[in-house]
């Protein structure tokens, strides 16, 4: 790769990142496959679904957060979600299995609208648990439920950093091109 | 009021889930419908300004003016969640369906379940579409020719209901109109195929 031959080389490093320019094309192809690795990895593992993919279609120049801003509301109500559930569960004087269901429901429905596929399944299997009113079945299908959220959470901030690091690595680059 | 070339259409979006109203939202907006949203029926209900007697459609847009101070009085189709706390949107349904002044409101239900029963519950109550969630923009393309179609039926009634008080002379005036109108249209028409056609010829 002959960098220097049709190229303005400049080494005035680009702002926001400290790299010259040269080395911003690199970077650039570095961070999209490490987010097409990260989201397949995702979609095999059965972690995400086809509705994580119709989401990101929906950003465009005027939302490009979109996304993001979406899945943080997600995770925000799906923290309450999931300390509604735990205490519910810990009460001793415990009977709430219709309560449950109506929380179960609403994560169901919202980690379906943002592609959580794990998740979705998760709280299926809590529900059944909770129509069979076993509430050890209850208990261990919260921890997987919390354990599959955490997962989750991680990965998808990670994607989310690396689409913001591409936004800064596209916004350096093309100002400084002839 | 006048047509632009591309109608714009009014979308009231119910849905208490604030994931989902954000999404129908976004996914509205991206297929070029104008949205509002609402989190409950009832707040749907005061939107539409539903009011139980029969009442003039000037006095709802009035209402509705005020209420939502929108400039374009008007909401063209009503999409909303089965599953709801309190009103569902079946019961949603029922009222716009059994009011006089919404019946004609076209209405489409959003669920996650797939359940037969429910489906056909609501399109017998006059539901237009019903939708498997997640919705895709896919979907949302299907809204056009129910919005299209109400939007004509509304057009049509009120020229009946401005006809129906005038006097005959004034009658007479506008039919000539209407036929000059659509005398020009078709010269327009016939130049436009004309024009094009020797685009065709010389290509």
């Amino acid at each position: 790769m002959n960098f220097a031959k049709n190229r303005t080389v400049s080494t005035v490093p680009a702002a926001k990142t400290g790299l010259p320019v040269w080395m911003m094309g690199l970077v650039a192809d570095r961070l999209r496959a490490d987010a097409n690795r990260l989201l397949a990895f995702l979609f095999n593992q059965g972690i995400l679904d086809e509705q994580f993919l119709q989401l990101q279609q929906l950003r465009d120049e005027s939302s490009p957060n979109f996304v993001s801003e979406v899945v943080n509301i997600h995770f925000h109500e799906s923290e309450k979600l999931l300390r509604n559930l735990r205490s519910l569960l810990m009460d001793r004087e415990f009977s709430g299995y219709n309560k449950m269901g109506i929380h179960l429901n609403q994560f169901m429905g919202s980690s379906s609208s943002i592609g959580a596929k794990r998740i979705r399944n998760a709280c299926f299997a809590f529900r059944a648990a909770s129509e069979q009113n076993s509430r050890a079945g209850c208990l261990r299908a919260l921890e997987l439920l919390e354990h599959d959220y955490c997962f989750l959470k991680n990965k998808l901030h990670e994607l989310f950093q690396i689409q913001q690091q591409r936004v800064l690595a596209a916004g350096a680059r093309y100002p400084m091109q002839n | 009021m006048g047509w632009a070339a591309e109608p714009k259409f009014h979308i009231l979006a119910v849905v208490d889930s604030i994931i989902d109203r954000k999404l129908i939202e976004r996914l509205l907006k991206t297929s070029s419908y104008q949205v509002a949203t609402v989190d409950s029926g009832t707040k749907a209900l005061e939107f539409l300004g539903y009011i139980k007697m029969a009442q003039s459609t000037q006095i709802h847009h009035l209402l509705l003016l005020i209420i939502t101070g929108f400039m374009e009085v008007e909401v063209n189709l009503v999409i909303t969640d089965y599953c709801m706390p309190g009103m569902t949107g079946y019961d949603l349904l029922k009222k716009i369906k059994e009011s006089s002044s919404l019946r004609n409101m076209p209405v489409v239900i959003m669920s996650s379940e797939n359940i037969t029963s429910r489906i056909t519950r609501c399109l017998e109550e006059g539901a237009e579409i019903f939708f498997l969630k997640p919705v895709r923009l896919s979907d949302l393309s299907k809204l056009r020719p129910h919005m299209l179609k109400t939007k004509l039926k509304d057009h049509n009634q009120k020229q009946e209901e401005k006809t129906a008080f005038q006097s005959p002379k004034q009658q007479k005036v506008q039919q000539q109109e209407q036929q000059q109108q659509q005398q020009s249209n078709n010269n327009k028409r016939k130049a436009i195929d004309e024009g094009l056609s020797h685009l065709r010829r010389t290509t």
